[in-house]
């Protein structure tokens, strides 16, 4: 019955779209992180730019972002990454492109965590003659983070999906390898079906351990 | 409230935080400017930016009749079928979630975990392959139909969140005087409360369109579907692959077609909260996002909060 | 206002639209420029639409190209007018299933002959001998041959068999970038990012015989493989000798010379003879 996925590297598509996973959470944490900061500092022009970063950055589809960042950057302005296989570069590619595309989201997560924290809190801090990123590293962000875990983790959650979209720029990943098999195999439903599986595999545990940590972390107030 | 929120971070600056401040402005207009300049002067340095290049979009009607704005009522035409039929398929699901019969509960969740647990890529490869072997639709309707399906599988998920949400935000009192005149169960949810609730849902589903929008786009990259991504394609064919002036020109329209849908859905929810004859009870337009973890409830037995 | 009625309305206008939409509006939506009824006179023809010289649709909603030259001298001498002619897009993908299903009467796009398609449809012709070419930048002289290509970037559109070629025969230490369309290719090649497009030679002559693109870009002129591109028509339909009828004739009266200098020529496209009809170049 399932002879048909010899040849097939099942499980290194599925590594890469792990890959693609981690590596732009992480990027997208901090950016996301630094965005908000942004967002919420006394300068005028940091604000005005996280704000409009965020407004354009949400609005255009994931799709356009992605082969923008082979055709724009790389086909055009020449930016390889310190890469020089396309394979490489394709890859590093879609971890920038997915980056900079979830982090308007992890940027609006933290900025509404930063709105739970209880203003009491913020006066007190800047009445010990805290500066404003003291505020934010010390008394904020801690707390703003251990109130988003669970809104972090639907953007992990959305963020695990749209890694498919690197398809687009033919990164060898779990939806490349699928719609090669679908063309190339008569087992549709099957061959879905364990791309369903394998996503669910990803997807479900991430959210139960996640909603987990994100009761054990919250403030209680 | 929202608004000041910031500036209670910190203090109204002084002398020296208004130094510093400029300072900070002046180094962030530096590397601003820096990455414009140097992103202005690569595409110069390839040739990016000739006239030739971007005059088609500003001194010729006709690319945009013949290939933007079909594409465009393409990807219009797609997003608002998704919507229209997800909407009442997570209704039914979502009213299901709050059923009192267990089994119903449990079979409603699995579904709505399910497809929200699969990307909407996949989903619309699979309709794809499946069109083409088991119906007889046209190829050159197949890839919308197959993006649509891949559309409203994932987003009747979401919206049956959305509907449930929007019927416990409610007040209780609502179900209790439809019980108090004697209305059963079914007419309780279709007379007062889901009436309600979509009014409440307005913003979240609005939003909701802007998700759908997006993700008309991956019908283009991998699909075939000529919607506004994929009209780079035959429009670039034409002006010498003039590629980077065509994909900004429909990043541009997508991002004012969202933005437009994004503004509406702040302004619906600021009016619903306001409303003075309605319960004022909204489920906001970030709702979407925020609502539910995968996984959440797995469990027939977390069907009601 | 009345948030009770309100909201039923919403569910009721939401239920009448699908209805409406599902019926009627998915049909016309995609497709407006088709007409479905055929009428007397009218001749459906696919061909391809993003394919300068070969099939293009232009801003002004006509379509040039080689093809479109040839599909519309069969439909004259098959009793059309120009003006009866619906031109239908047919997409690489989507060809057999088009004559299969009778969405089209012919289709003239770029479509080589071989054995798996035979199987499905019949082949008119061939009236094109074109082969698997490399379009470089013209100031490019470091790829004169094509195990030239080894350690060199190539781009081809996602799933082609002329990329497969090239890595599996020809230079397998090429790299391949694959795309969904050739003006993405394009836009590497002119940046210096690629430095060869790979694909059939008529197509790649097409795109470089563009006014924008004049003395940037030439063949390489390896012929590489053998394409003969055929008239695709339904299984066991009459149309076949009367195309192939059509073609000869196409030939002798020497429109067929005409329609390959007028779209090809500016590349300095070295084109076969007209082929034989039924004369298949392995």
């Amino acid at each position: 019955m399932f002879d048909f996925l010899q040849g097939y590297n099942l499980l290194g598509a599925f590594w890469v779209t792990v890959q693609l996973t981690v590596y732009s959470a992480i990027g997208s944490l901090i950016w996301g992180t630094l965005l908000a900061a942004m967002r919420v500092s006394p300068v005028p022009l940091m604000r005005g730019f996280g704000t409009a970063y965020v407004n354009i950055v949400r609005n255009i589809p994931l799709t356009v972002i992605i082969v923008f960042t082979s055709l724009g950057l790389f086909q055009t302005l020449g930016v390889s990454l310190g890469a020089d296989r396309f394979t490489t570069i394709n890859f590093r590619l879609a971890i920038l492109g997915l980056t900079a595309y979830t982090s308007a989201f992890v940027c609006e997560a933290v900025r509404s965590g930063i709105n739970t924290v209880p203003l009491g809190q913020v006066e007190a801090a800047r009445a010990i003659g805290l500066s404003f990123p003291q505020v934010l590293r010390i008394i904020v962000l801690p707390q703003a983070f251990r109130s988003v875990v669970g809104p972090l983790a639907n953007v992990l959650i959305a963020l695990t999906k749209n890694t498919t979209v690197a398809a687009a720029i033919g990164v060898a990943e779990a939806a490349l390898l699928m719609r090669e098999m679908i063309e190339n195999e008569a087992q549709l439903i099957l061959i879905s079906t364990i791309f369903a599986f394998g996503f669910i595999c990803l997807t479900l545990p991430t959210g139960l351990f996640l909603g987990w940590v994100a009761k054990k972390v919250a403030v209680k107030r | 409230m929202k608004k000041d929120r910031p500036t209670v971070l910190y203090d109204v600056p002084g002398p020296r935080a208004r130094r510093r401040n400029l300072l900070w402005t002046l180094l962030f207009l530096v590397a601003l400017a820096a990455v414009v300049w140097w992103v202005v002067v690569s595409l110069a340095d390839k040739n990016q930016l000739e006239w030739a290049k971007w005059a088609p979009f500003f001194t010729d009607a006709r690319v945009w009749e013949t290939y933007l704005l079909p594409a465009l009522k393409n990807t219009v035409i797609a997003a608002a079928l998704a919507m229209v039929i997800a909407l009442p398929l997570g209704a039914l699901l979502g009213i299901f979630r709050l059923s009192d019969h267990r089994w119903l509960r449990g079979a409603a969740g699995t579904v709505v975990e399910f497809f929200r647990a699969i990307p909407v890529l996949i989903l619309m490869l699979f309709a794809n392959a499946a069109y083409s072997e088991f119906t007889d639709i046209s190829p050159d309707i197949r890839p919308m139909y197959a993006v649509v399906t891949g559309l409203v599988l994932y987003n009747a998920s979401v919206l049956a969140e959305v509907v449930r949400a929007g019927i416990l935000s409610l007040p209780s009192g609502q179900t209790d005087a439809a019980k108090a005149i004697g209305m059963r169960k079914g007419q309780t949810m279709s007379y007062v409360l889901l009436p309600q609730a979509v009014t409440a849902m307005l913003p979240a589903l609005v939003s909701q369109l802007v998700v759908i929008v997006k993700d008309t786009a991956l019908g283009g990259a991998m699909l075939g579907f000529s919607e506004l991504l994929a009209s780079v394609r035959p429009m670039s064919a034409n002006y010498g692959a003039n590629t980077i002036a065509c994909f900004t020109v429909v990043a541009v329209i997508f991002v004012v077609l969202n933005f437009a849908l994004t503004t509406f859905a702040s302004w619906l929810e600021g009016r619903l909260r306001r409303g003075k004859k309605s319960t004022g009870a909204v489920v906001g337009a970030g709702a979407v996002e925020e609502l539910a973890t995968p996984g959440e409830h797995m469990g027939p037995a977390d069907g009601t909060k | 206002m009345n948030v009770h009625r309100t909201g039923r309305t919403t569910v009721a206008v939401a239920a009448a639209v699908v209805l409406s939409f599902t019926s009627a509006g998915l049909a016309s939506g995609a497709s407006a420029d088709v007409s479905r009824d055929h009428g007397e006179d009218e001749i459906t023809v696919g061909i391809k639409y993003d394919q300068p010289g070969i099939g293009l649709k232009t801003p002004d909603g006509t379509y040039t190209g080689f093809d479109v030259d040839v599909a519309t001298y069969i439909a004259k001498e098959l009793g059309h007018e120009p003006g009866d002619i619906v031109w239908k897009e047919a997409k690489s993908a989507d060809r057999e299933t088009l004559l299969q299903r009778g969405d089209v009467d012919f289709i003239a796009a770029s479509y080589s002959i071989n054995d798996k398609r035979a199987e499905k449809v019949d082949f008119a012709g061939p009236y094109l001998l074109a082969h698997q070419d490399v379009l470089i930048r013209a100031d490019d002289d470091s790829i004169k041959q094509p195990s030239d290509l080894n350690n060199k970037k190539l781009c081809s559109v996602t799933g082609s068999t002329s990329a497969q070629n090239v890595k599996d025969k020809i230079a397998p230490d090429a790299q391949l970038q694959e795309y969904g369309g050739y003006s993405e290719c394009l836009t590497g090649l002119e940046n210096g990012v690629i430095d060869a497009v790979t694909t059939d030679d008529s197509i790649l002559a097409g795109y470089a015989s563009q006014a924008e693109f004049k003395d940037k870009f030439k063949l390489g002129g390896f012929k590489m493989s053998n394409e003969n591109y055929g008239i695709g028509v339904q299984k066991g339909s009459d149309l076949k000798a009367k195309i192939n009828t059509a073609l000869e004739k196409m030939v002798a009266d020497g429109s067929w010379d005409a329609a390959v200098k007028k779209n090809f020529g500016p590349a300095g496209y070295q084109n076969e003879p007209a082929p034989k009809i039924g004369v298949i170049v392995q």
